[in-house]
């Protein structure tokens, strides 16, 4: 069996979405910044895309600006508010240790120019508090930037009151939504979210391409200067293909989202109590609020990438957090902020579902995770250890 | 392009020499659970020579090819031949790691090290 689990990394691309593909690429291959017919199609389409993703998110189409992907939505959201802080004579931003390194590589450099950063504590399950960001929030904070839903962890933040937070105190607030964004359902008005970013390759549609939503009247930075595009906000002659594509996928899940939440949540739950039977293994972060199709783990004894190897061989792709997976010495930083330590991150697993699995692919993952954990820990000198009573059991 | 060779993978897969002895003349551990290694060597050592040795790893796919191939890389050999084995004999072995998965190679290098200073402090106090 073949079983495709990494869904938060990225996604197989709809049917619907390639097909929204080829008329640009085939016969609508004009520059949208032509004046004839044929860059004029283009640029219609580019329009018809960005009206159809604005009204997914309740925003309206001139808030919607094109990016190459999350990480560029995510820096250019961020260094726009420090702008806007600069000008202000704010130099303070608030966020969570969590965040994905889009967001938190941004911050850092924002930090080396003299912004003061407060990383909000996620606690164990994985969520921040609204309360946090009220008595976090000071005069010269110009920007809180939380993640609308964790990359490895799944778990889901409290958006809606943050914003009212936010908004409340006059602080622009910014959502990482990349995971978010075609599988919750989202308002940005009545979430009150200023700017938010997205990606098209988490929800089946192409790679390199994602969006940036800033509200109407918050100024942005440019990243990337040149021509006129995007409301001069974003030079390069515009992806027409990854653009209709990103839109064609997008309108296809966004009509789904409780259709497919009420499909995956019982077979991630089947899942999570599945791999509960191992003994000293953890759920990382909240059992319930969290995305639809996410599960992780973390087992005592063994290490994440020999797991993942192990898994690969029979046929499931899935990914860790473990230091050896990330090329670094330190295991994810995610699970680091909920308190894992060390020597238990090592051993993480995530298996995040796509919306076709089945009942029988999770019982596969569930036999094939036990077995390979048992292997692995059969020759672990730390499970020794830690059964010889050499060692406590952390978990 | 694999992320190791085929060479890793089947130490990796069909790890040799794996397991204990629960006698054994030398024993070494090195790596800890903080970093994400740990490699435990056991030697059984007779008139000089290595007669038998096992391993438990706990860590990723080239720590544990690093140890099956290091034990393979001194069984049956003398201790001072297993003496003079090096992390680049036991990667080299192995068709090459990932520069950033030679810390594998040192630690197996350094397990095999430890085990034998073990074996030698026993036969000291033996004296």
């Amino acid at each position: 069996m073949k079983i495709y689990a990494d869904n938060a990394a990225t996604t197989k691309m709809s049917r619907t979405a390639i097909e929204a593909m080829l008329r640009p690429m085939e016969e609508e291959y004009g520059n949208p910044s032509s004046l004839y017919v044929l860059g004029q199609r283009a640029k219609e389409i580019i329009e018809e895309a960005r009206a159809r993703i604005a009204a997914v998110i309740g925003a309206e189409p001139r808030e919607i600006l094109f990016t190459s992907g999350g990480s560029e939505a995510d820096n250019q959201a961020i260094l726009s508010a420090a702008a806007l802080g600069i000008r202000d004579g704010k130099r303070h931003i608030i966020s969570t240790a969590f965040e994905h390194h889009a967001v938190l590589h941004t911050l850092k450099k924002l930090e080396n120019e003299g912004f003061e950063i407060t990383l909000l504590d996620v606690h164990s399950d994985g969520i921040v508090r609204p309360d946090q960001v009220r008595e976090a929030i000071r005069d010269d904070t110009c920007l809180v930037t939380i993640m609308y839903a964790n990359n490895e962890i799944g778990t889901i933040q409290p958006i809606r009151e943050i914003g009212e937070i936010c908004r409340a105190k006059g602080v622009l607030f910014h959502t990482d939504a990349v995971q978010a964004v075609g599988h919750l359902p989202i308002d940005v008005k009545a979430q009150n979210i200023d700017l938010l970013s997205a990606s098209a390759h988490k929800f089946h549609g192409p790679k390199g391409i994602g969006f940036l939503y800033a509200r109407r009247g918050v100024r942005l930075t440019n990243l990337i200067e040149g021509g006129a595009q995007e409301r001069g906000k974003r030079a390069g002659t515009e992806n027409t293909p990854a653009i209709a594509g990103m839109a064609a996928a997008l309108c296809e899940v966004a009509g789904k989202i409780e259709e497919n939440a009420a499909h995956l949540i019982p077979l991630r739950d089947r899942l999570i109590a599945g791999l509960l039977e191992i003994s000293h293994s953890a759920l990382n972060g909240d059992p319930e609020k969290r995305l639809p199709g996410n599960v992780n783990f973390c087992f005592e004894g063994i290490e994440g990438e020999s797991l993942l190897l192990l898994l690969d061989d029979r046929g499931i792709c899935a990914s860790s957090g473990s230091a050896c997976t990330s090329g670094s010495l330190d295991p994810s930083h995610v699970l680091l902020a909920i308190g894992r330590i060390h020597d238990v991150a090592h051993g993480s697993l995530r298996l995040s579902l796509g919306e076709e699995a089945t009942e029988e692919e999770v019982d596969y993952l569930i036999q094939n995770v036990k077995e390979v954990v048992a292997y692995l820990r059969g020759f672990s000198p730390v499970w020794r250890d830690l059964q010889s009573g050499k060692k406590d059991f952390i978990l | 392009m694999a992320l190791y060779s085929e060479k890793v993978m089947d130490h990796f897969r069909n790890p040799r020499n794996v397991g204990v002895i629960e006698d054994a003349d030398g024993i070494g551990e090195v790596g800890n659970a903080k970093c994400g290694d740990i490699m435990k060597m056991y030697l059984k050592i007779e008139n000089e020579i290595i007669t038998d040795v096992k391993f438990e790893t706990f860590g990723c796919g080239s720590a544990i090819a690093s140890s099956s191939m290091a034990t393979e890389l001194i069984k049956g050999r003398p201790v001072s031949e297993a003496m003079q084995l090096t992390n680049k004999a036991v990667a080299e072995a192995l068709d090459g790691l990932p520069d950033y998965k030679m810390h594998c190679s040192v630690l197996a290098e350094e397990a095999i090290q430890n085990a034998l200073d073990d074996y030698y402090r026993k036969k000291e106090k033996e004296k």
